[in-house]
C-alpha cells in the first residue's frame, strides 16, 4: 500500500498559517519528514485557508516540490485551483478527486488527458454515498468507462469505495472490502485502488488502532494506497508487515526499516 | 489486424557495480569492466535493456593445486606455481574477462602463508594482467580475517572485488573494502532473506559501499540442487526489477569450486555410462555455467578452459540484439 502522506493540509494550522503567510517552512519541513518516513506521495490541500485557492494551491506545489521529489496530490473541489497546480508541477502529479458525475468526470478526466496525470475516482454520485458493494461498483464501473473515454489509462485511476467511520457507519465496513475485491474485476488492466484512511476512525477513541487495522484488512482486499499519516509509525510497520504476508516485499528481518527506508 | 505483443515493464532495474579501476581512476587496470544494470529478465532484449554482457573470470590459485585431475591440470601445468604467469595465461591465453585469485596457501592446515606473503602474490598478479581482480581467502574464517585488511590495502585504488562477506562475518571484508575503496561480495546460503538482510547490514555499514556489492547467492552444480539456486536469483532478480533496492545487485556465482568438488566432475573411473572424465567433466561446468546464466547470473568463475570458450560462445549468442 502507498501511502499518500495527509498532513499538507490548510486543516491543520500550521498549514493555514504557512498559506496565508507564504511562509515554505512549515510545508517543507512536513514534505521532507513524510518522505523521509515512508510515504509515496505528498497530498496538498489548501483547505479553507484562504479564500483564494487558485493562487494559494500553485503556491503549495511549488513549494512542496522544491524540498521532496516525491509525486504530488493535488486535493481540491474547485478544479481551477488543480489545474494551477497542474501547470506548475514538475513530474505527474495526481488528481484528488472526482465523483461519478458527468460535468465532473468531464473536467478532471481532460485535465488528466492533458497532464498525464493520475486521479482519484470517487464511487459516489449526486445521491451521495451508496450502501452496498454492488452500487459502489456500479459507480466504479462509471469512472473506469469514462476515465478510458477520455483516453487516460485505466491502471491510472485510484477508486475510492469511500470509508464511513466506524462509529456510525459500522455496516458499510465489509462493503468496502467486497467493493475492493470487485473493483479489481472491472477491467484488465484493472483500476487501482485508494481510501482515506482517517476515516474509519473519525470521532473515536483509538483512532490509530482502527487505522492500522483497517489499513492491513483493506490490503488483503486489493487496496494499492491510502491518503493517511506517514508519520503514524505503527500504521507504517503494519503496511510493511502486510506487504510481507502478501509475498509483495521479500522478507527480511529488517523488512520495516527497508519499507521506511524507501525514499532514502 | 495486427497482434498486441504483450511485453512486461519493469519499475526498476540491477544496480551497475563497476569492478577495476584504471590509472585516471586511481588504480593499474587496463579497463574496468561494468556488471549488472539489467531492466528485464536475463537477455530479454525485447522487454528492456541488457547493458553490460556476463563476465567470465577464471580462478587462480596461488599455490600448485593438489586435487585438480590431470584433465584440468593439463592446461595450467606450466605455471602452477607462479600465480602471476597463471594469472596472465588464463588472460592472453583463455580470454579470461577477470582473474580470481584464490589465497589458498594462506590456510592454517596447508602452507599457513602470511598476510605479507599474500600481499606479495596480489602485487604480482596486478603487475601481471591489466583485468580486474577478485580476491577470495582460503575458506577459513579466521585467517581471512587476518589477512582481507592487509590484501585490501595492497589494493588500494584497484577497485578489487573482494570475498566474502557473510551475515555472521561481514564487518572485516566489508570495513575493508569501505577503508581501501574496493567492492565487496556479499554471500548468502542459498536464501533469499539472509541476501537481503546482509545487503542491510552492509549499507548499514556504509551506505556508499551499497552501490558496490555483488551478491553470491550460493550457487549448487547441476544434479547438486542448482534449481534451488535457480530459484532464488530469479526471485532476487524480480525483486529488484519490481523496486528491491536490497536486491538490486548483479550476481556472482562460484561455479569452478562447486562443479569440480562433485564426483561427476573429477571420477576419472565413474559409472560405466558416464564416459569420458575430460569431455564429462568440461560439459559439467559449461551446462551448470549456462543455467545459471538464465538465472541472472553476471559473473561466473569457472576453471577449465575449454567450458570458458563454450560458455563464451554461448553469452556471444544472447547477447545478440532479440528485440522487435
Amino acid at each position: 500500500m502507498i501511502i499518500i502522506g495527509e498532513r499538507i493540509n490548510g486543516m491543520f494550522r500550521d498549514i493555514a498559517k504557512a498559506i496565508r503567510e507564504k511562509d515554505p517552512k512549515p510545508v517543507q519541513e512536513w514534505a521532507q519528514k513524510q518522505e523521509a518516513m515512508g510515504a509515496g506521495y505528498l497530498d496538498l490541500n489548501v483547505g479553507p485557508a484562504v479564500p483564494e485557492r487558485v493562487p494559494a494551491m500553485k503556491w503549495l506545489v511549488e513549494v512542496a516540490q522544491e524540498a521532496s521529489k516525491l509525486p504530488l496530490c493535488l486535493d481540491s473541489t474547485d478544479y481551477d485551483a488543480i489545474e494551477a497546480g497542474l501547470e506548475v508541477c514538475k513530474q505527474p502529479a495526481m488528481i484528488n478527486s472526482v465523483p461519478a458525475i458527468a460535468d465532473k468526470m468531464d473536467r478532471v478526466f481532460t485535465l488528466a488527458q492533458k497532464f498525464d496525470a493520475e486521479v482519484i475516482g470517487l464511487a459516489m454520485s449526486e445521491e451521495g454515498i451508496p450502501k452496498d458493494a454492488e452500487s459502489r461498483v456500479a459507480l466504479s464501473m462509471e469512472l473506469v468507462a469514462n476515465c478510458d473515454a477520455y483516453g487516460v489509462p485505466v491502471d491510472r485511476l485510484y477508486i475510492d469505495p469511500l470509508v464511513l467511520p466506524a462509529n456510525v457507519g459500522q455496516d458499510h465496513g465489509p462493503e468496502v472490502f467486497e467493493t475492493l475485491r470487485q473493483i479489481k474485476l472491472l477491467s484488465d488492466p484493472p483500476p487501482k485502488t485508494t481510501v482515506g484512511l482517517s476515516n474509519i476512525s473519525q470521532g473515536t477513541k483509538n483512532r490509530e488502532l482502527l487505522n492500522r487495522t483497517f489499513a492491513v484488512m483493506a490490503m488483503a482486499c486489493g487496496l494499492d494506497s491510502a491518503i493517511a499519516d506517514a508519520c503514524d509509525e505503527e500504521l507504517v510497520a503494519a503496511v510493511a508487515t502486510a506487504r510481507v504476508i502478501l509475498n509483495m516485499d521479500i522478507y527480511c528481518d529488517s523488512y520495516v526499516d527497508v519499507f521506511r527506508n524507501q525514499n532514502l | 489486424m495486427a497482434v498486441e505483443i504483450l511485453k512486461e515493464k519493469y519499475r526498476s532495474s540491477v544496480r551497475e557495480v563497476v569492478l577495476g579501476a584504471t590509472k585516471e581512476e586511481g588504480g593499474t587496470r587496463a579497463h574496468t569492466i561494468k556488471v549488472g544494470g539489467e531492466t528485464a529478465l536475463p537477455f530479454l532484449h525485447f522487454e528492456g535493456k541488457i547493458p553490460n554482457r556476463p563476465v567470465v573470470a577464471m580462478e587462480v590459485l596461488d599455490m600448485a593445486p593438489e586435487d585438480w585431475p590431470p584433465s584440468v591440470k593439463s592446461f595450467f601445468e606450466d605455471v602452477y606455481n607462479d600465480p602471476a604467469a597463471w594469472a596472465k595465461k588464463c588472460v592472453d591465453e583463455y580470454g579470461a574477462d577477470m582473474i580470481a585469485l584464490r589465497f589458498k596457501s594462506a590456510d592454517p592446515d596447508l602452507k599457513n602463508a602470511s598476510a605479507e606473503d599474500c600481499v606479495a602474490t596480489l602485487k604480482k598478479v596486478l603487475e601481471a594482467v591489466g583485468v580486474p581482480l577478485i580476491i577470495y581467502g582460503c575458506g577459513k574464517t579466521e585467517k581471512d580475517n587476518e589477512i582481507i585488511g592487509p590484501l585490501a590495502e595492497a589494493g588500494e585504488g584497484e577497485n578489487l572485488l573482494l570475498g566474502v562477506a557473510e551475515q555472521e562475518n561481514f564487518k572485516p571484508v566489508a570495513s575493508a573494502a569501505m577503508a581501501y575503496k574496493h567492492s565487496v561480495i556479499a554471500q548468502s546460503p542459498i536464501d533469499i532473506n539472509i541476501a537481503k538482510q546482509l545487503n542491510i547490514l552492509i549499507s548499514e555499514l556504509s551506505t556508499p559501499l551499497l552501490e558496490r556489492i555483488v551478491i553470491d547467492p550460493t550457487i549448487a552444480a547441476l544434479g547438486y540442487g542448482i534449481e534451488y539456486s535457480y530459484s532464488i536469483m530469479e526471485r532476487a532478480r524480480f525483486g529488484a526489477l519490481n523496486g528491491d533496492r536490497m536486491l538490486a545487485m548483479p550476481m556472482i556465482g562460484n561455479v569452478s569450486q562447486e562443479v569440480w568438488s562433485k564426483k561427476e566432475a573429477f571420477l576419472e573411473e565413474g559409472e560405466p555410462t558416464w564416459g569420458d572424465q575430460a569431455e564429462r567433466s568440461l560439459a559439467w561446468e559449461a551446462a551448470t555455467s549456462m543455467a545459471l546464466l538464465q538465472a541472472g547470473m553476471d559473473i561466473l568463475v569457472m576453471r577449465n578452459p575449454e567450458s570458458v570458450k563454450i560458455v563464451k560462445k554461448q553469452i556471444d549468442d544472447l547477447m545478440q540484439d532479440n528485440s522487435y
